[in-house]
């Protein structure tokens, strides 16, 4: 049974209570702790930058060229936060409950309302570092709504919400590598982590550029690496994100909780051809003003604008009148999906549903639409060569975000006692499903507000404990087990590209572990990922050397481990007799094709133990829900 | 649709750079213009052939890690659209197209395609920020903030840090990237402070590393996010007036 330790007392006291109770370190003693944090996302950058500004040497890790490129710059709609200016009945409360409800009773209830707490605060923070949020003529900041929501308390930059939150964050970073505050490492990738006694005392990384493997000790490893969404080869997920840092954290002995909740997002734009390497998103900011619909008749080839009214379902907003075209993620998704399974699918593959803006058009003027959502237009014209102001956009669902990654306490630390996980790469917020604009918030949240409190409380019994040499064993070895797999790579010396394994590994799982699974299919895609993982070890081509940049060889290492996280996936999929969120197992829905949940059986976090080589270990952490009863999710 | 494509190799920093001429069969015309690549890429592994080394990664416009010489032209031939935008609509049949890195001495080849731009981050340090220690914000709505000013704050800070508008410009001067960063925080409130100690450190930072501007204007078209040259004047504007103000007096108005 895990302990999560969670604070005593009311939940919106458990925050309070518990940094005013957990142990600090002095101004002066913070000089003598060295934090590794690995990623320069918002999670990493936020946390990077508050750290060395409150006085820990801190070294920063990217395997980018800038620490501006981390993947949270793509994210596209907006950061809520219970700020209530639009005085329409938000409250810490409400994004608390709404947060809960969206993760369909699957989060830590005492994480979640600590995340909706600092969410004021982070806009404030933002605001701050010069961050340009969208605002009204008077001057004062401006909200929109998003999916799962009935309030507007959705902050944005435009279509560059990510974009200019991560400026904001790298920025701050890097007024501290000026001061020397931050040591940073770009081009550098983690391939290891180093813990001796049960506990994390640094990492392994490779120079990208020249191929030097090195050790780096530290006091703490922070862990901010994103989301695993790429395993499924397409998503919209940048190209070069990967699990590598967490899945190695993992082998080390850090439980990896509930990987099978990936969330699907609606609004994507559809597959055009084989060759397609990511699929792009078109924020769910659009939902505001744009219709779902598809036509009536299977088969129906019309082009939009001769499919009468009458002719159009909107089915959104027909099954879930409430909500409409906002429902939360996995719910319109897999609404698409059913339409499209049922022929009525639009565009030349018959791969999408239609995104109209006509009615928007009409009421606002395309002055309006323009400014809210003009450049997405534009992207989306570039990509598919249409013009949404012209005619409906198509769109499907896509990969997008993994709600599952390591297992955290409320201190965000691991299992692995200094190891901490930030931002996506933990599991502990979003439950089976994320809302919109959540992400941003998390990230920051983590960052920001969360890690400098929480850090303290593990380094202030340590004050006075020197690094742990890197000609220690713990790093030694480990280091040489790094060298042999990335040589190994390049000696197989077989037929096929690393591009060609994760092509396969991504069919596989979309079709078995993707918008819906069984239980025959889970079993199928474990056995296909076998044979996958069995094939790479024997037959991969990487050419070239590991002295140089080498981006196949940095490919395969991530392929490597997405074989085996795919498996866990699959195993963690068929364990949860259930449907939940975005885990929907076909045999498991009500009579209307909802998620059918299993409260009585399955109302706990699973974290999974790695074995070398034999079946994973599940351990369980109950989730009790004192504040919102779990109900059968409903947006009617 | 067959091209001809000449890209340009090169095996490490220091080493003899070449073009290499390659036939690239089979192309779609929806397919961008890196996945193009990944497809020329997958038959030179099978070939037996190290593939072409290029940055890239959100192919989504935004990240601006990607980035090189398309025929000359920095990003390719349709304008606001960074290279992993770039469709193969835009090519005919029978093309030859001449691949390069930036063309830059301040960005130094790493290998191939792939340039090094740390400089763009020595100019960030020097000043592109403003100091807000987490914790220590003010109540967001404190500062009104002009809409007008917060739309031409916006404009400026969309630069993606691409390295385009060095690439495109005779001198290989970094005055739109600098001025982009100068004029997103100099033009609004929270930025006033530090205003003319920003501009001062950011721009001579910046004189360190690039070339000089003389007014050429090659990278304004060159910019995949139309980062307007007027931000250079609002820059070259402040850096004047960073040398005349008497700091001390700043907090009167």
């Amino acid at each position: 049974m895990l302990d999560a330790r969670i604070p005593s007392g009311a939940i919106n006291e458990h925050w309070d209570n518990h940094r005013t109770s957990i142990d600090l370190v002095s101004p002066a003693n913070k000089r003598r702790f060295t934090i590794i944090v690995v990623g320069t996302g918002l999670a990493g950058a936020s946390a990077a930058a508050t750290l060395a500004e409150l006085g820990y040497r801190v070294k920063a890790y990217t395997f980018h060229d800038s620490a501006r490129r981390a993947h949270s710059i793509a994210a596209q709609g907006g950061i809520n936060a219970a700020k209530n200016y639009p005085n329409d009945g938000d409250s810490i409360h409400r994004l608390f409950y709404d947060t809960v409800k969206g993760g369909d009773y699957r989060s830590r209830e005492s994480n979640v309302y600590r995340l909706a707490q600092l969410s004021v605060e982070i806009i404030d923070q933002c605001t701050a570092q010069g961050v340009p949020f969208a605002r009204e003529y008077g001057g004062l900041l401006a909200n929109r709504s998003f999916g799962g929501a009935q309030v507007s308390r959705t902050f944005y930059a435009r279509g560059q919400t990510g974009q200019q939150l991560l400026l904001g964050a790298y920025q701050a970073m890097m007024r501290q590598v000026d001061r020397g505050a931050v040591e940073l490492h770009t081009q550098t990738e983690m391939l290891d982590v180093a813990v001796k006694d049960g506990r994390a005392v640094g990492i392994i990384t490779r120079d990208l550029v020249t191929g030097e493997i090195a050790s780096h000790p530290g006091h703490a490893v922070l862990l901010a690496t994103g989301g695993y969404s790429n395993v499924f080869y397409l998503s919209t997920n940048a190209m070069k994100s990967n699990v590598t840092a967490v899945w190695r954290a993992h082998r080390r002995g850090a439980l990896f909780a509930n990987p099978c909740y990936t969330q699907i997002h609606p609004t994507c734009i559809p597959a055009s051809d084989e060759f397609q390497s990511k699929l792009t998103l078109m924020s769910e900011s659009l939902r505001n003003d744009g219709r779902i619909w598809v036509p009536v008749r299977a088969g129906d080839t019309r082009p939009p604008d001769d499919i009468g009214e009458a002719d159009r379902d909107y089915y959104l907003e027909r099954r879930y009148p409430a909500f409409g075209n906002l429902v939360p993620r996995d719910v319109a998704s897999r609404a698409a999906k059913v339409e499209v399974d049922r022929g009525k699918g639009v565009g030349p593959l018959a791969n999408g549903v239609y995104l109209d803006f006509e009615e928007a058009l009409g009421r606002l003027g395309q002055a309006t639409v323009r400014e809210r959502y003009g450049n997405l237009f534009d992207m989306y014209h570039r990509i598919t060569g249409d013009s949404p102001y012209e005619t409906p956009m198509r769109i499907y669902p896509a990969m997008h975000y993994t709600m599952g990654g390591l297992w955290v306490d409320y201190n965000l630390m691991t299992t692995i006692r200094g190891l901490y996980a930030l931002g996506e790469a933990n599991f502990s917020d979003h439950g089976a499903n994320r809302l919109g604009a959540s992400a941003l918030m998390q990230g920051l949240a983590d960052g920001y507000f969360v890690i400098p409190y929480t850090l303290g409380d593990y380094l202030a019994p340590r004050l006075g404990e020197s690094l742990v040499s890197s000609n220690d064993p713990a790093f030694v070895e480990t280091e040489r087990e790094v060298a042999a797999r990335t040589e190994r790579y390049l000696s197989i010396r077989g037929s096929r590209s690393v591009d060609w394994f994760h092509r396969e590994l991504g069919k596989v799982l979309w079709e078995n572990c993707g918008m819906e699974r069984s239980a025959d299919g889970l079993r199928r895609a474990i056995s296909d990922i076998d044979s996958l993982k069995e094939e790479f070890d024997r037959d991969l081509r990487v050419l070239g050397a590991s002295s140089t940049l080498n981006q196949s060889l940095e490919k395969a290492g991530r392929v490597d481990d997405f074989l085996q996280l795919a498996r866990l996936m699959c195993v963690d999929a068929l364990h949860r007799e259930e449907s939940c969120g975005g885990h929907f197992r076909v045999e498991h829905q009500t009579e209307d094709g909802e998620a059918r949940r299993d409260d009585a059986n399955f109302s706990y976090a699973a974290a999974w133990g790695w074995t070398d080589g034999d079946e994973p270990v599940l351990h369980q952490e109950p989730l009790a829900f004192e504040y919102v009863k779990p109900t059968r999710r409903s947006y009617k | 649709m067959h091209l001809t494509l000449r890209v340009w190799r090169q095996d490490g920093p220091g080493a003899e750079g070449r073009f290499e001429t390659y036939e690239a069969a089979g192309i779609h015309q929806d397919m961008s213009f890196l996945e193009m690549l990944d497809l020329i890429n997958e038959r030179l592994v099978t070939g037996g052939r190290e593939p072409i080394a290029f940055d890239h990664d959100c192919r989504e416009g935004i990240c601006g890690s990607c980035g090189m010489m398309i025929d000359g032209r920095a990003h390719g031939p349709q304008g606001s659209t960074a290279t992993c935008q770039l469709h193969m609509r835009e090519f005919s049949d029978g093309d030859t197209i001449v691949i390069e890195p930036w063309r830059a001495t301040s960005f130094p080849i790493v290998r191939d395609l792939v340039v090094d731009r740390g400089a763009f981050d020595r100019i960030i340090e020097a000043g592109g920020y403003i100091s807000a220690p987490t914790g220590s914000a003010p109540e967001a709505n404190l500062t009104p903030v002009p809409k007008e000013t917060a739309d031409a704050a916006m404009d400026a800070a969309a630069c993606i840090g691409c390295g385009a508008c060095v690439a495109a410009c005779p001198n290989g001067a970094a005055q739109l990237f600098t001025a982009a960063k100068v004029a997103h925080l100099n033009l609004i409130p929270q930025g006033q402070p530090e205003r003319w100690m920003r501009v001062e450190r950011m721009v001579e930072t910046m004189e360190e590393y690039f070339g000089s501007c003389t007014n050429h204007g090659e990278c304004e078209p060159a910019c995949p996010k139309e980062i307007s040259v007027d931000n250079i004047a609002l820059m070259n504007r402040d850096y004047l007036f960073s040398k005349i103000r008497n700091r001390k007096l700043e907090g009167q108005r």
